[in-house]
């Protein structure tokens, strides 16, 4: 997009509406109810890291697994922002749910690929799906080709650090021939789980021998089908970093409220109060560029591409900085595996290289808006 | 304000019909421009959010820029609004708040139209972020009050005929509750505007030095005392004026940045790239925020965001104007002009890289240092517990200064 056509950007509302907040506190009652921070923790020393009991409530009762597709699927015909909404809900209690992979990436990759077996089952709740790529692959032209070879007996290959495939039950592949969807438990699959930086989005390498799947786009539809996907899933991983950051900077406001050294709350010291005013400025401004990129994406607008390599090369640094931050301004308490704040430091450093680092998104922008090296 | 009005603001499609009306009856080319403004104002077509009677038609602001459009769409005259900024960011809103009928009639009007322009006599020497402190004296003689004291980084007192005052009226309580706020004329006996050379070589501020200014006691505004509180709705809008306006993309410093790099491959480098690159996603990060924030205000539900908007500002102009400084390299070792000059308004684009840099270093101090800034975020949005102070409920004579 050249620089002129940039300048000349349509409004979109960057707000948050009505039945947004409505959704975000309907979001938000059922979380701190079923999954406070305390029962993640417990979870995730349980080895059965994803919550499948909390997804089913949200994906069948809640409706919430088809809230971004179109009521023909039988999905509730909102959109990504509305998504969005819920995806900041579910960073601010680092809920380990597979919402980011199925409801967002993999759904909007199979409605680029218009396959409506799978869309129906998604929206319905009876189908849980992760898009079969390494969770730091950024969107864009720059993309490696896919791994998995398709040939003579079936689809092969190894496809490393794959968010949410553990709690799935469709696989989507994309391969040389283009994006195939296989059962998890298909003969020639093997998950095998990793110990994951990110206790709350754990991640398995993908291996395939042979595996008999179900072409659902040909070719570079394919392609386009699952760059649509990581498109969306850079754009609302956005939203995700600012709930979790949110949670951070509000959970250390509070500390420092209450903690007293040196016979005064430690939140009264300037050196205190400054950091946490330049975190709560960009966090500001984090929430300005999600819902810039949940807005863009929603309505597919020209700007896409810029407005997701802007929220990622923002928004992930800022997750970063207000869960570093949140350790630090707790001092030792904040070092311990007892506070939750560890688990908010992992999911903010992993989600920064999930979709493309920063600073890959950087040097996407410098083609996307003429800034060439 | 009628009843009648209150109940049922006018909406879009009145007010563009009041703009038509308007200007059927009033012809933009063939009118005396400022004739042509006072009748504006007294169609309420000046501010439509104002009160009917005071240039407004008590209307949603949001409907201001259709208004403003309207009329430069038909070559009207406007007031020059980048000439009595402070008069119309600052001095409206703040007589309008705090004071009389009488002096909302006075003042207003002239205000708008730019017959008559403002300036701000708040910081002192001895009292730049502490406010409060300030020392000018007014001391109640019969019906009038004589004022004596200095004050400093006055824009455009050389051209102004209205300071907005901040002086201290009892010494003897603590220091915020000691203050009354006037309206001072720069014209009256006693009143000595100086240049005050700044380290871009320029004068774009003032010394005003007030020694035994008589100013009516109907010039005060707001309560003997009160002072304090009138001056924090000044505050609050200048700064809300510095750091609210929206942008394109790339409007602004990292536009010219852009420029250069685009214009002039010969200066790149790995490192320039990357510090390029992390302004301009910080650029657009803070153009967003600041169409987020006038959204926001336009459906009447303003943010907090507002208090951080000069601070993202203040940071990106010093960082980006010190990187371009260094991608022209040896052509950033020259200067423009050391003369001492006074210029009309800050011209951050039309001049040389150094002019940039030295000149943002300003941005982080005029209108509330950004330490003051991070102060307030921490206060009234953060809510965190205060710094203990030793200054606020002592008499202010009593304090060390």
């Amino acid at each position: 997009m050249t620089v002129d056509q940039d300048q000349r950007l349509p409004s979109v509302d960057l707000r948050y509406g009505e039945l947004e907040e409505e959704l975000r506190a309907t979001v938000q009652e059922m979380l701190a109810r079923l999954s406070p921070p305390a029962q993640v923790l417990a979870r995730c020393e349980s080895g059965d890291a994803y919550d499948a009991k909390l997804w089913r409530t949200m994906a069948v009762e809640m409706g919430l697994a088809g809230l971004a597709m179109p009521e023909r699927y039988g999905g509730a015909g909102a959109s990504l922002r509305e998504a969005a909404v819920v995806l900041e809900e579910l960073g601010r209690a680092v809920t380990p749910v597979p919402y980011l992979g199925s409801a967002v990436v993999a759904t909007t990759a199979l409605l680029a690929a218009g396959d409506e077996p799978l869309l129906t089952d998604l929206a319905a709740g009876a189908a849980t799906v992760a898009l079969a790529v390494p969770f730091g692959t950024a969107p864009g032209p720059d993309r490696a080709p896919p791994v998995v070879r398709a040939a003579g007996g079936g689809l092969t290959g190894t496809i490393r650090a794959v968010a949410d495939a553990l709690a799935a039950d469709t696989l989507l592949v994309p391969a040389t021939d283009g994006l195939y969807a296989v059962p998890a438990g298909a003969e020639g699959v093997s998950r095998h789980p990793m110990v994951s930086l990110d206790l709350t989005r754990p991640l398995c390498d993908l291996t395939l021998v042979g595996v008999t799947g179900r072409r659902v786009a040909a070719g570079p539809d394919g392609h386009r089908a699952a760059a649509a996907g990581l498109a969306a899933g850079a754009a609302l991983l956005a939203s995700e970093q600012l709930g979790l950051a949110q949670w951070c900077l509000d959970t250390t406001v509070e500390h420092v409220r209450t903690r007293h050294q040196f016979g005064r709350p430690v939140g009264s010291f300037q050196a205190l109060r400054h950091r946490l005013a330049d975190l709560w400025v960009e966090l500001a401004q984090a929430r300005a560029v999600a819902r810039y990129a949940a807005a863009c994406v929603a309505v597919d607008h020209p700007d896409t591409p810029v407005a997701a390599a802007v929220a990622q090369a923002f928004c992930g640094p800022v997750a970063v900085r207000a869960a570093e931050e949140c350790v630090q301004l707790h001092g030792g308490i904040g070092f311990t595996w007892e506070h939750p704040a560890h688990l908010y430091l992992k999911r903010a450093k992993s989600a920064a290289i999930g979709f493309g680092t920063a600073d890959r998104h950087r040097a996407a922008l410098a083609t996307l808006v003429d800034l060439p090296g | 304000m009628s009843e009648e009005q209150v109940r049922n603001p006018p909406d879009e499609a009145r007010v563009r019909d009041l703009v038509a009306e308007f200007l059927a009856g009033h012809d933009p080319a063939g009118s005396e421009p400022m004739e042509f403004l006072r009748a504006r104002f007294d169609a309420g077509l000046a501010w439509v959010h104002y009160p009917v009677g005071l240039g407004g038609l008590a209307a949603s602001r949001a409907l201001q820029p259709v208004v403003d459009a309207a009329f430069a769409a038909a070559g009207a005259p406007d007031n020059e609004p980048g000439r009595i900024g402070i008069g119309l960011g600052m001095a409206a809103p703040t007589i309008r708040a705090h004071g009389t009928d009488a002096q909302r009639r006075r003042f207003l009007r002239p205000l708008w139209t730019g017959e008559e322009v403002w300036c701000q006599l708040f910081s002192e020497p001895g009292a730049g972020s502490d406010l409060a402190a300030v020392a000018t004296r007014a001391v109640r003689d019969g019906a009038d009050w004589l004022v004596t004291g200095q004050k400093v980084w006055t824009s455009i007192a050389h051209q102004a005929r209205w300071g907005l005052l901040l002086a201290r009226t009892d010494p003897d309580l603590p220091k915020h509750q000691g203050l009354t706020y006037f309206i001072c004329d720069l014209t009256a006996p006693g009143v000595q505007v100086r240049p005050l050379r700044q380290l871009t070589g320029e004068a774009e501020f003032n010394e005003v030095f007030l020694t035994e200014v008589r100013i009516p006691d109907p010039h005060r505004l707001g309560g003997i005392g009160a002072g304090w509180l009138v001056a924090r709705t000044t505050l609050m809008n200048e700064r809300v004026a510095i750091g609210g306006g929206a942008l394109p993309r790339e409007g602004g410093m990292i536009g010219v940045l852009a420029r250069t790099w685009r214009e002039r491959p010969e200066l790149r480098t790995p490192g320039m790239h990357d510090a390029l690159l992390r302004l301009w996603v910080r650029a657009e990060a803070a153009r967003l925020t600041g169409e987020r924030l006038r959204q926001q205000l336009a459906a009447g539900e303003p943010g907090p965001e507002g208090s951080a908007a000069k601070l993202t500002f203040a940071q990106l102009n010093q960082e980006i104007s010190g990187l371009e400084l260094e991608l022209v390299g040896s052509e950033g070792l020259g200067y423009d002009d050391w003369r001492l000059r006074r210029p009309d308004r800050v011209d951050f684009l039309g001049r040389v890289p150094g002019y940039r840099y030295l000149r943002a270093r300003g941005n982080s101090i005029e209108g509330g240092t950004s330490e003051i800034l991070r102060n307030i975020i921490a206060d009234r949005v953060l809510r965190l517990p205060a710094e203990p102070r030793t200054d606020t409920d002592r008499p202010w004579r009593d304090l060390p200064r």
